[in-house]
């Protein structure tokens, strides 16, 4: 479990992030929602420690990250695997480099035990022989399920994905979607979506807080988010013509 | 009060990079490929560099003292003590600071536009270190070996010209290359050579490290790379010089 406590971000005297505090359960897609620049982002760097924040504590399993030194948080780094909104994977190295990676650096794995491991991954994310491909040799989806193979590959604890669907037609990011939601139950990890898709919030939203203006201003469940009378969330769920089309169908 | 805050993150990016390897084995083969990459790879320009600096370096001298009480081997005289002392570390640091600080600043500032570095950040490795200690290492241990070969044919190439223009007799030159041969002058260059390639791999890498924005900027990044350290360079040659030779 991550716990957020009353956390505050200011970029250049601004304030991003406003008192916000949260829960994200284990072994559940706990979902970011809000519009771009409402500070979903800032909030996901905050969590894994790639900015500081300048208020609050957040608890991993109720060890203090924000008050660790370097050193201590690079034990709870190794507890994480992360998927960055453009895959972030390493362009000079082939797939199964990049998945070996995290391998080589904190296990004592035999080659054929990495190799093995390599191969379970891949095949956890539905890719076949694209072992010896580089990043640019693959598709958008592709990468993205490169990238969530790298993550799951020290069996985190913790997964963070950056808007994991953007720039992909539909049926793949719903294919994302869905193999994030399957692997954070299968493998019981605490799991955080940053999205601005409604249809991620309808198809794996275990949980979901939606952020506006850097406020904490809703959570609750996806069957709740639809029948919610927070009018800044009806405003950003029923933006679609789709869910206005549902909405006015709504009994 | 800019410059202060940038050899402030320097600094500390230096100790960043200092710090203990997650895993050592990744990071000696990594400094292999790097001596490879930004070592071996730059053998090529840097023979054509001295093999045509010795050559005018002769012939410049043997015009300039051109006088019948200056003898003529006196030509390779300073044509060996001006490759050994000046031309073969500082210009050949020079131009590895263009080809090679290039190019590190602009992999490694890609690599975070992209977020590869965040990625590594998130993983728990240090980054910083993992980065740049490799490229410092490595530039450390091929430099003075690129040097020694410079050298080599720099002179070679000032023997060469003196053959083909007549500008001096090859005997004359030969006598003049081993007159009065100080071992300490190499020594002087080695030493000369290591603070440079630290010089050229750090400044790269800190600019490459810090790079925020695109590719624009990761341009920009390369460039300040190759700037700052060249002006480091000359300026470490003016203290290191002073220092040993004073």
């Amino acid at each position: 479990m991550i716990r957020v406590e009353a956390i505050w971000k200011y970029f250049e005297r601004q304030p991003v992030l406003k008192d916000v505090s949260l829960e994200f359960e284990q072994g559940k897609t706990n979902l970011i929602i809000g519009r771009s620049g409402s500070g979903k982002t800032v909030l996901m760097k905050c969590l894994v420690g790639l900015l500081e924040a300048d208020q609050g504590k957040i608890f991993y399993d109720d060890r203090d990250f924000s008050a660790m030194q370097f050193k201590a948080r690079k034990k709870i780094r190794k507890e994480m695997g992360m998927l960055f909104q453009g895959a972030a994977l390493f362009d000079s190295m082939t797939v199964e480099e990049n998945i070996t990676f995290p391998l080589n650096m904190f296990t004592t794995m035999s080659r054929q035990e990495k190799r093995q491991r390599v191969d379970f991954c891949l095949e956890r994310v539905n890719l076949g022989a694209v072992h010896h491909l580089l990043p640019a040799e693959l598709s958008g989806g592709m990468k993205k399920r490169v990238a969530i193979a790298r993550a799951i590959a020290i069996k985190p604890k913790y997964l963070f994905c950056d808007e994991p669907n953007s720039g992909l037609d539909p049926p793949t990011a719903i294919l994302i979607d869905k193999l994030i939601n399957e692997i954070t139950h299968d493998l019981q990890m605490t799991t955080i979506v940053n999205t601005h898709d409604m249809n991620s919030v309808m198809e794996i939203g275990d949980s979901v807080a939606f952020i506006h203006e850097g406020s904490l201003w809703w959570s609750g469940s996806r069957e709740q988010i639809l029948h919610t009378s927070n009018k800044e969330l009806n405003h950003f769920v029923y933006a679609t013509e789709l869910m206005r089309t549902i909405q006015n169908q709504k009994p | 009060m800019k410059l202060f805050y940038h050899i402030g993150k320097y600094f500390i990016l230096l100790w960043m990079i200092m710090q203990r390897p997650e895993r050592a084995s990744i990071y000696r083969r990594q400094t292999i490929a790097e001596m490879d990459y930004l070592g071996l790879d730059s053998l090529g320009i840097v023979a054509i560099v001295s093999v045509f600096m010795g050559a005018v370096v002769t012939i410049q001298t043997a015009f300039n003292t051109d006088h019948p009480l200056l003898p003529t081997y006196a030509i390779g005289f300073a044509t060996r003590q001006a490759i050994i002392l000046e031309f073969s570390p500082t210009v050949i640091s020079l131009i590895l600071a263009g080809k090679v600080g290039s190019s590190i600043a602009s992999e490694i500032g890609t690599m975070r536009v992209t977020e590869q570095i965040d990625a590594l950040e998130v993983m728990g490795v240090n980054a910083a270190s993992y980065l740049i200690l490799p490229k410092i290492i490595a530039l450390v241990i091929i430099n003075p070996a690129l040097v020694v070969i410079s050298m080599f044919l720099g002179i070679f190439g000032g023997y060469a010209a003196a053959g083909l223009t007549d500008v001096v007799p090859l005997s004359n030159f030969i006598y003049g290359i081993l007159f009065e041969f100080s071992q300490f002058d190499i020594l002087y260059a080695m030493i000369k050579t290591v603070v440079f390639a630290i010089i050229i791999a750090s400044v790269a890498g800190y600019f490459g490290f810090y790079t925020r924005g695109g590719a624009l900027q990761v341009g920009h990044a390369s460039t300040k790379a190759v700037v700052f350290s060249s002006i480091y360079i000359i300026l470490f040659n003016l203290i290191l010089t002073q220092i040993l030779l004073a």
